[in-house]
């Protein structure tokens, strides 16, 4: 069972309508977006989600010609209480792997944290460690 | 007023004769001293002796931009270099520049043309002359600098940029005359808006010589109604030595004096020269030039000749203002940009796909150059830094290759347009 989950990320333009395409896209390869996150800049933007069946969209995007990579992620099971995401942040942070990016998904009194770190592996091994629950492969 | 009025009032057919003579001793130097010259005439097989009147100059092949570059660095230069006193240097259309060498008495020449027009324009020892164009390879600083100095003007060598402090400067020191490019007059009008400083009543500005790049009659009523400053329009490329022309006090047209340079307009599909009036594509030999001739030069500038009687006395033919250009190069602040030079700096960047798109705009009185790029999918990375960085990389290739500054956007392989015929990569929406 992996702990290091498959994100998929997309290169949007900054125009109207783009991020609509792409999303048509997704409905018409039946993908289903668990979690997504949007970074932008003036033109153009990165839109990161988590699928189900990650390798099967990728490909399906990949075929209609959307620009698309694959990238692990690691996701990080936070209570829904205050201190929660310190505490993530914290063990990460004593180990020195650096967090590039990461977007939160809440559901009831469920949160996820999924975050691109520069070491997923190790970052697994010391969030384990620690005692704090992450989100395996077979879960999405 | 005139600088050298038996030159400038010579009557016309006294001129032809001078002209005939000048242009009869350059083609047969170059025909015997010069390989290019001799085999690109014995190629249309012309020799010295068949140029017989002024008029069989149209017997003579044409010199192209591409000539300039295939013999670049030195190899068109007709004199050792012992005699080559300075070189200035301009954008080429793609990997080499063009690099002109001046004698001594080709710049003589030069300053003696902006003496002519300076003189034309009413400015003399009296007038202090504030020159922000840039001072380097480029022609326009130090050619307008001993222009000045030649009719005995004070010369203060502003070049460009800080233009705040370029009005200061011309206020403490009461400066009577400006060259500049008009785009950036324009600015220098809007930063002394924002400094509170009226050109009518705060400067002694009284004219102002515009060019390097094209502007329109109705940007000069603009610029002279919100100054009260009398404009000239400057016109000369590197080629021909730099700025040297303008028109004179009568406005109404750029005097070209006939014994420096003899010009032909030309049909630009049939090649066939046109009479006075009718427009087309501007073609130039320089009679006196020394180290580096031009011989029926296509220098793509798009005009017409005027010849009838100007008012000043001068007898020499006028062009008009010139209104456009017979190939795609653009003239961005100032300075020369081809297309293909972008398209050569983009296909040098691995990351960089097949298509690109060019925009040109102009937002208050500086214009702007965009470039759309699709990326390789390859290039395209989840970290947004990666892909500022490689943003950042192609700007700075272009900057560093055509030096203007450039906006760079990336785009998604497919986003661009494709073009089935001619590709049209190059949207100017300069209103000018």
């Amino acid at each position: 069972m992996s702990n290091i989950i498959k994100q998929l990320s997309i290169f949007v333009n900054n125009e109207p309508g783009r991020l609509a395409h792409i999303s048509a896209v997704l409905k018409e390869c039946g993908i289903n977006m668990r979690a997504f996150n949007l970074a932008e800049s003036t033109e153009f933007g990165i839109l990161r989600t988590i699928v189900d069946n990650p390798d099967t969209a990728f490909e399906k995007l990949r075929e209609k010609g959307i620009i698309v990579k694959k990238t692990d992620v690691i996701g990080v099971y936070l209570q829904d209480t205050p201190g929660a995401l310190f505490q993530a942040a914290d063990v990460l942070g004593k180990a020195s792997i650096n967090i590039e990016y990461g977007y939160a998904y809440t559901y009831k009194d469920k949160a996820i944290f999924f975050i691109r770190v520069d070491n997923p592996e190790k970052a697994v091994d010391v969030i384990g460690k620690a005692g704090i629950r992450l989100v395996s492969e077979s879960e999405i | 007023m005139y600088w050298n009025p038996k030159i400038e009032c010579m009557p016309v057919e006294e001129m032809k004769q001078l002209q005939y003579e000048e242009l009869k001793s350059l083609i047969t130097k170059l025909y015997e001293t010069n390989q290019f010259y001799h085999d690109r005439m014995e190629s249309k097989g012309v020799k010295p002796e068949d140029i017989k009147c002024l008029e069989d100059i149209s017997k003579l092949p044409f010199m192209f931009k591409q000539d300039l570059r295939d013999n670049y660095p030195t190899k068109m230069f007709t004199v050792p270099n012992n005699q080559i006193v300075r070189y200035h240097v301009s954008s080429g259309t793609t990997g080499k520049p063009t690099l002109v060498g001046y004698t001594e008495n080709d710049l003589g020449y030069w300053t003696e043309a902006l003496a002519r027009s300076l003189t034309s324009a009413g400015v003399g020892p009296e007038d202090t002359l504030q020159v922000c164009y840039g001072y380097g390879l480029f022609t326009g600083g130090l050619g307008l600098h001993y222009g000045g100095e030649k009719v005995g003007a004070t010369v203060l060598p502003a070049s460009t940029g800080n233009s705040e402090r370029q009005i200061e400067l011309m206020m403490d020191l009461g400066v009577t005359a400006i060259a500049c490019t008009p785009s950036y007059f324009i600015h220098l009008i809007d930063v002394a808006k924002k400094m509170g400083v009226d050109f009518r009543k705060d400067t002694k500005v009284r004219v102002a010589f515009l060019g390097a790049e094209p502007w329109s009659e109705s940007m000069k009523k603009k610029i002279e109604d919100a100054t009260g400053i009398e404009t000239f329009d400057i016109y000369g490329t590197s080629e021909q030595a730099g700025p040297m022309f303008t028109d004179c006090e009568c406005h109404n047209g750029i005097h070209i004096p006939s014994d420096i340079m003899y010009v032909e307009v030309i049909d630009p599909e049939t090649e066939e020269v046109l009479a006075p009036g009718e427009r087309g594509e501007l073609v130039v030999t320089m009679l006196k030039k020394e180290a580096f001739p031009l011989v029926r030069y296509r220098i793509k500038d798009m005009t017409t000749i005027l010849t009838d009687p100007c008012p000043c006395g001068r007898t020499s033919p006028r062009i008009a203002r010139i209104t456009g250009r017979a190939d795609d190069m653009l003239i961005i602040r100032g300075i020369n940009v081809f297309p293909s030079q972008i398209e050569y700096t983009l296909m040098q960047i691995p990351e960089v796909g097949d298509q690109y798109m060019i925009y040109v705009t102009r937002e208050g009185a500086l214009d702007n150059l965009k470039i759309q790029v699709e990326i390789k999918p390859d290039a395209f990375s989840d970290n947004m830094e990666d892909m500022l960085k490689l943003r950042h990389k192609i700007e700075s290739a272009l900057k560093k290759y055509l030096n203007i500054a450039v906006t760079v956007e990336l785009k998604a392989p497919g986003e661009l347009p494709r073009f089935e015929g001619k590709a049209k990569r190059v949207i100017d929406n300069r209103v000018i």
